[in-house]
């Protein structure tokens, strides 16, 4: 049964196709069933193949399906084929699974927009796209579902492009996407010049038989970062996911927080065994890793847009999952990926609710109080809240634990100390979050208290699913104290990753970086809890003492501007001054000066034509003679 | 028996004639004529060249001159009548449509 993983991606192209030639004459009813009923038919096969997968014997795997030559050019040949193992199968059933969650959840939500068939039609787009990139067996194939799943962002940022804000906000994703993806393509070529396939099968040969350098490792891991980066918003590429809160908030769950963004932490754990070959690479990795979950969180903490907070959060949490694969523990990286899917795409939805009750309020100076109205919303967001803040019992405790234990063991302590200060800070701003949205007054504007209603059964169904997976989650992945078997997800992981030699540390540090791990997260609840709950005076009082300090966390460190000023204005600038001087003077200036050349020289040859006969006849008597002439002397 | 030379004087006469009352004239009809003095003084040549040399070929390439002259001439009347109906005149000078 297993065979038929390859056919996980095709409902959804299907649906794709058929919405996008009926979708507008299609009922929302029979759209949203279609939809949806695709997503679900590619988890039944996934779940199948995952069952099927437990049962194969590890040296089948990974199971590859080729479906046809794609590319064949000389030395250079890529398939269309497909790749099943572990890794494949966590991320296919998070794709899908979440996937359909957000799917159903978006009924709801996109309820009354217009655009209904064609979001849907994105939406399936995306999936298959997003499918694409992780079952496919080589780097090129992967490109492909790289590029589609940047495509769907893209349309899906600027769904309502007839507001400036997205058009831009949808650009500014693109073309930073692309600067990333241009160090994607050259890492890709240079795996070719070294290994001369893209096959993973034949990466990981070349790696074990030592045929590639350390260099050329160094250099191909650097590269494929770049591309990471652009793709999971790493610095200093991170400015495009903030924006991107510009689309409908499912879509921000979806492809923004639970997927596509996560492609970048999927392909480096794909590459695993090149970053643990090449210790510059990994270490690089896990150095952009912890500061940007350093550096997101602080920009996290003084946001007021409730989207903006989660979207600084999703940089910040992304930045964990690099630190996991920087020190070496991928497979707590992609724990964290599958438990970060589940809590944040929570947190986005029940976000989505709360601005779906409020007719699209997203400040949260202008809520307050909401507990009382929206029963079936702030249960599930405290859950995601709790998850993410690291309280013990939750998944994101036991995944954000493991990637930092790991750091601490690989003697990475400055990586480690950055990790911890972070996690101060997620407890924080999101019980900061919690606390000026459903507790304290109510900041409500009347007319969105007039409106105030609870989301319908479509979207808070969707939540308590997700709620329940956010909690059960980490008790598939725990850490090494309860016992040596008790990471099954690691073991489950353990024939794609080569385990790293791991720093050796007792249990009793074990236990202590566990301890150090929930006062951290409490900390940060309860300065949170203060500052917002019992004393709600002081932040106003903490603004007015250090405003320089607040200033430049409430724009952002000034990157956005620092970016316009040092690269998009002087872009700007230079291209209107070639436009005015090279291309007017100099492109334009060639091609009408050979015109009127032309036409100059015709009009000075056209005089021979007098259209007199005399004249004709004089010249062919002139041609006659010289030519008798010629041939008589 | 008149020396051949006589001939051939006689055709280059008729030659240079033909191409100076071409340049001259300024009708097409006139022209016209001039050319066929030309084509005669030609035909002059060739036999006076058929005579001498006893190759029967000149003899019979002259009247494949006489005959396209003929034809030559009735397309060529034809034309002029045409262009006489519509530009109500035959001097060459008042047909330049083709001048640069």
């Amino acid at each position: 049964m297993t065979e038929m993983f390859w056919l996980i991606p095709l409902a959804p192209a299907a649906s794709t196709l058929i919405l996008v030639v009926f979708g507008r004459k299609l009922p929302k009813k029979y759209v949203s069933l279609l939809a949806c009923g695709a997503v679900l038919v590619s988890f039944a096969i996934a779940v199948i193949s995952f069952l099927g997968l437990l049962k194969t014997a590890s040296a089948n795997l990974p199971l590859i399906k080729s479906l046809f030559t794609w590319i064949r050019a000389g030395s250079l040949k890529a398939d269309f084929s497909l790749q099943f193992d572990s890794l494949s199968a966590i991320m296919v059933l998070v794709v899908t699974g979440v996937g359909f969650l957000i799917h159903v959840y978006s009924i709801g939500y996109m309820s009354e927009d217009k655009g209904y068939a064609r979001y849907f039609a994105y939406l399936n787009l995306f999936t298959f796209a997003m499918l694409l990139l992780v079952l496919a067996s080589n780097m090129i194939l992967m490109f492909v579902g790289w590029e589609g799943v940047g495509l769907c962002s893209y349309l899906l940022i600027g769904f309502w492009f007839e507001k400036d804000s997205a058009a831009n906000a949808g650009k500014k994703a693109f073309i930073l996407n692309r600067i990333g993806d241009a160090g994607f393509i050259l890492g890709i070529l240079f795996i070719f010049l070294a290994v001369g396939s893209s096959e993973f099968s034949a990466i990981g040969s070349a790696i074990g038989h030592g045929t590639l350098t350390q260099g050329m490792a160094t250099l191909i891991a650097i590269l494929l970062f770049v591309g990471a980066a652009g793709k999971s918003a790493q610095l200093p590429l991170y400015v495009w996911l903030p924006d991107a809160m510009e689309g409908p908030t499912p879509v921000s769950a979806l492809i923004h927080a639970a997927t596509m963004v996560t492609a970048g932490v999927y392909m480096v754990v794909r590459m695993n065994l090149l970053y643990t070959l090449s210790a510059t690479g990994g270490q690089i990795v896990a150095i952009v890793g912890a500061l940007t979950a350093v550096f997101a969180a602080t920009m996290a903490l003084t946001q007021n847009d409730i989207k903006r907070v989660l979207a600084y959060s999703t940089i910040s949490q992304l930045g964990y999952m690099f630190i996991g694969c920087g020190v070496g523990a991928y497979a707590a990286g992609v724990f964290h990926l599958t438990t970060h899917a589940f809590f944040k795409s929570l947190l986005f939805l029940s976000a989505g609710s709360v601005i779906h009750a409020l007719s699209g309020e997203q400040d949260m100076r202008r809520m307050g109080g909401l507990k009382k109205y929206l029963p079936r919303t702030y249960p599930p967001f405290l859950v995601g809240a709790i998850a993410i803040a690291g309280v013990p019992f939750l998944s994101g405790f036991f995944s954000k634990d493991a990637i930092l234990t790991q750091a601490f063991a690989q003697r990475q302590y400055f990586i480690w100390a950055l990790g911890l200060a972070g996690a101060v800070m997620t407890a924080f701003y999101m019980f900061r979050l919690i606390f000026l949205t459903f507790h304290g007054n109510e900041r409500l504007e009347s007319g969105a208290k007039h409106h105030l209603h609870e989301s319908p059964k479509v979207m808070t169904v969707p939540l308590a699913i997700l709620a329940f997976l956010s909690i059960v989650a980490g008790y598939v992945g725990l850490p090494a104290v309860f016992g040596e078997k008790a990471n099954i997800f690691g073991r489950f992981l353990e024939p794609v990753i080569k385990p790293v030699s791991e720093g050796h540390i007792g249990l009793g540090t074990e236990w202590t970086l566990i301890l150090i791990s929930v006062a951290v997260a409490f900390l940060g609840i309860f300065l949170a809890y203060v500052l917002y709950l019992r004393f709600p005076g002081i932040p106003g009082k903490l603004v007015a003492w250090f405003p320089g300090l607040y200033g430049l966390l409430y724009k952002k460190y000034y990157v956005d501007e620092i970016y316009k000023a040092t690269i998009v204005n002087p872009l700007v600038q230079g291209s209107e001054w070639i436009y005015s001087h090279f291309d007017l003077k100099v492109v334009d200036g060639t091609i009408n000066g050979s015109a009127s050349a032309t036409g100059f020289f015709g009009k000075v040859l056209s005089r021979l034509q007098t259209g007199l006969i005399k004249d004709y006849a004089l010249i062919f008597l002139l041609g006659i003679v010289i030519f008798i002439g010629v041939l008589l002397f | 028996m008149i020396p051949p030379s006589y001939f051939f004087i006689l055709s280059l006469v008729l030659f240079v004639l033909g191409i100076i009352a071409f340049f001259v004239k300024r009708d097409l009809i006139t022209q016209f004529m001039a050319v066929e003095i030309m084509l005669n003084a030609a035909n002059l040549a060739f036999l006076a060249l058929a005579k001498l040399s006893n190759f029967l070929d000149a003899q019979v390439v002259v009247f494949f001159v006489i005959t396209v002259a003929a034809a030559e001439a009735a397309i060529g009347l034809a034309i002029v009548l045409l262009i006489f109906r519509q530009k109500k005149s035959i001097k060459t000078e008042d047909m330049r449509t083709m001048k640069g």
